[in-house]
């Protein structure tokens, strides 16, 4: 974004170019009109206007109240019935709730990064290329958004990238499972033991080499290296050895329960010795399968397969699951407006006079307290435009809550603008219910509608 | 707005006071690399995912394309410019965005202007609605519109889709573009009103080329918001004036199964807003932040 000498004026950003509305906005309204053509040269530029505001607007929303006192076919007038059900239907209920959620959340988000993004912006010299980038996505539809964002929150870790991140992050923190699926063949000489371990069956003492067959590892699972398995070291006095691999020879042959030449080893899985409950020594396996168990007592001993080794690897947030589902379009949101913020809050910013924080610097103000008790201060009248025009869109948020949440979740994803669409024209055909969502609407927005026209009239004295 | 004013904390004193303000300024550049690459990452996600197999999309993601580059092919995109009923969504999305930008703008001019310059009784009135009108939510009018195209045989067609978005842009329209004109010199006019000019040749004459910045905010802003919309032709056009948005939205109930189509086509449908954003950004900005409280 290149410089703009149309900075807005820091009390809200209604006039394109500075001092539109405060400088000459009431000046016309004193006019002597000495020069003035007669009024009705008036109308006939208004006329084109008055006429799309009349159909597009004015009668709407008078059609709209008439329309949700009668029934869902148009037939019974049934009075308030709608606005009725509209608060006890459990769908509507819902959609309720979510914008609710919405209105609280969402633009306070929105805000709260655009003026750190403003903020810090300042402090860098990239900063027309970081607005740029953050702008952006206000290009867009919010259905290409809700695409793009479809697509990032995919439960697969292999292919939706938050999940990605999240087990990535997760794996480096503590390596999941390798062998999720792998089992022991009924005859093998393993039992279950606790929490999804398994144990061999029969005691080891030191110096003894075992042989641990299992079975159920699918091909691409195998880590790549893997090699065949072999009988391993034989184990020193203290110790146990032995091999766990895969008794499975592809293509058919081998012998179960015997290491064939091409059955492959069963690297990193993590051995265990147990003597009266209690792991002893841990050991893992080697790209060959071979593992020694060091340092024990010359006792009988359980080896055990710990249970981490099987257990499921951790499949990330279930980003797109009822629970989630709004908190995540919300965060899609952020994506999409936090550009907005930003820039409004930056113009505003550019309007603080630097003397008032360089005061305050001079008087020993840390950076935060600048912040705090300055910046802040004199941004309150941007801000709360800010929040204000968010507030107003996120009440109408409709596409984005369409295309991000899946058929089967849409319900718990519901919000009124969905469900105005949906119980009118989505397949609910009730006309009466979709006004009275409507006018219910339009009533939230009543507020900002005040807020507005006063600071315009403000603005204008 | 986009300038960078920095470096001016007058003279630092302390050598420690400088290493703190380095190393803040460090991580302060790191956060922001990150907030970028976040913000990067999902489009390129969708633009990567565009340009594979729907065989590669299914077994690993996007990202490992940027490893082995030899999967990316311009086939999705191909396929989908072969598709005859996407080419027509993407020409509906032209005939429904151009005029209805083009009649917008002429409309919302013309009645800035008496807004601005023209006298006539009750026009104070007659604009505080007009302000008010700004946030009244478009899903108040799809219910009364829908039943008065019904009878009118507009459901269905483009031109009923052109009209709802004019009709719902007119608001915001006058209201940017009458402080706009209101700015003007006073001087300007009254000396193009002495020498006899007709309205509408100071209209043209002096209003117009000096409105320019404005015009323009106002056509780029409402370019991208009705090439943009989904709701409006999602209850008002049919099968056969369906915008790309709609064409789209109706490929989402089988995501994932499509995502060749899914992804390039919304990825055509972003290519064009992007390159009015990176061409006209200085009016798009304004016109959004024009926008606020709408």
């Amino acid at each position: 974004m290149t410089d703009s000498d149309g900075a807005p004026s820091p009390a809200g950003s209604v006039a394109p170019e500075e001092g539109a509305t405060g400088a000459a906005g009431d000046e016309p309204t004193r006019g002597t009109g000495r020069l003035g053509p007669p009024p009705w040269l008036a109308l006939v530029f208004l006329l084109p206007a008055l006429l799309f505001l009349g159909a597009y607007l004015v009668y709407p929303i008078l059609f709209s109240v008439y329309r949700s006192l009668w029934d869902a076919a148009g037939t019974e007038f049934v009075g308030l019935d709608n606005y009725r059900r509209m608060f006890t239907d459990p769908a509507t209920f819902v959609a309720l709730r979510n914008n609710v959620v919405w209105i609280v959340v969402a633009p306070i988000v929105v805000t709260l990064a655009g003026l750190i993004f403003a903020v810090l912006t300042e402090r860098i010299r990239w900063a027309t290329a970081f607005k740029i980038i953050v702008f952006m996505p206000m290009a867009v539809s919010f259905l290409a958004s809700g695409v793009i964002f479809r697509l990032v929150y995919e439960q697969d870790p292999e292919s939706g990238l938050a999940n990605a991140i999240i087990t990535t992050v997760q794996d480096t923190v503590s390596p999941s499972a390798a062998y999720p699926d792998a089992n022991p063949r009924s005859d093998a000489p393993l039992e279950e033991g606790p929490g999804g371990a398994y144990d061999v069956t029969d005691e080891a003492q030191p110096g003894e080499r075992i042989q641990v067959p299992l079975v159920g590892v699918r091909a691409d699972d195998l880590p790549e290296s893997a090699e065949n398995a072999t009988e391993g070291p034989v184990a020193g006095q203290h110790e146990i050895s032995g091999t766990v691999w895969l008794d499975f020879t592809r293509g058919g042959g081998g012998q179960e329960g015997v290491i064939d030449p091409e059955e492959s080893g069963l690297p990193a899985l993590e051995v265990q010795a147990v003597r009266d409950g209690e792991v002893v020594a841990t050991a893992h396996t080697g790209a060959d399968g071979t593992f020694v168990l060091p340092d024990l007592a010359s006792e009988p001993h359980v080896v055990r397969l710990a249970a981490d080794n099987f257990t499921e690897p951790y499949q990330g947030v279930t980003w797109l699951g009822p629970t989630l589902i709004t908190p995540a379009i919300i965060g899609a949101y952020l994506w999409v407006w936090a550009g907005f913020a930003m820039v409004l809050i930056a113009a505003g910013l550019s309007a603080i006079p630097r003397e008032s924080l360089e005061a305050a610097r001079v008087d020993g103000a840390t950076e935060w307290q600048v912040f705090r008790r300055v910046t802040v201060p004199l941004l309150s009248p941007v801000l709360l435009v800010v929040v204000v025009t968010l507030m107003i869109y996120v009440l109408k948020i409709f596409d984005l809550v369409l295309v991000i949440a899946p058929g089967s979740v849409q319900a718990d994803a519901n919000v009124l603008a969905l469900q105005m669409w949906r119980v009118s024209f989505g397949g609910g055909n009730d006309q009466g219910m979709g006004s009275a969502l409507a006018v219910f609407l339009l009533v939230l927005v009543v507020p900002a509608m005040i807020f507005q026209i006063r600071r315009f009239r403000r603005e204008n004295q | 707005m986009m300038t960078t004013p920095q470096d001016e904390e007058g003279p630092r004193t302390t050598l420690a006071s400088r290493i703190t303000s380095l190393l803040g300024s460090g991580l302060v550049q790191l956060f922001l690399v990150c907030v970028a690459l976040f913000w990067l990452m999902p489009t390129l996600g969708l633009f990567v995912t565009s340009l594979r197999s729907p065989q590669d999309n299914a077994s690993s993601g996007w990202w490992t394309a940027l490893l082995e580059p030899a999967q990316l092919s311009l086939e999705n995109y191909a396929a989908l410019l072969d598709n005859p009923d996407f080419v027509a969504s993407f020409v509906n999305t032209v005939l429904i965005t151009v005029p209805a930008t083009v009649i917008i703008v002429v409309v919302a001019s013309l009645a800035a202007y008496a807004f601005a310059w023209l006298e006539f009784p009750g026009r104070d009135w007659l604009f505080l609605i007009v302000v008010g009108l700004l946030v009244v939510p478009l899903q108040v009018a799809l219910i009364p519109i829908a039943q008065v195209y019904g009878g009118a045989g507009l459901y269905g067609s483009i031109l009923g889709v052109v009209l709802f978005h004019v009709g719902f842009g007119l608001p915001f329209a006058i209201f940017l573009l009458r402080n706009f004109f209101a700015a003007i010199p006073r001087d300007l006019l009254e000396a193009a009103r002495m020498d006899g000019g007709r309205e509408i040749t100071i209209f043209r004459r002096v209003i117009l080329p000096l409105g320019g910045p404005a015009i323009a905010s106002l056509t780029i802003f409402q370019f991208l918001w009705v090439w943009n919309d989904l709701l409006v032709a999602l209850v008002f056009a049919d099968a056969q004036s369906a915008p790309m948005t709609v064409a789209l939205q109706s490929e989402m109930r089988q995501f994932g199964a499509n995502l060749d189509v899914i992804s390039a086509g919304a990825f055509l449908s972003m290519v064009v807003p992007l390159v009015v954003f990176f061409a006209f950004q200085r009016y798009f900005v304004q016109g959004v932040m024009a926008g606020s409280v709408k």
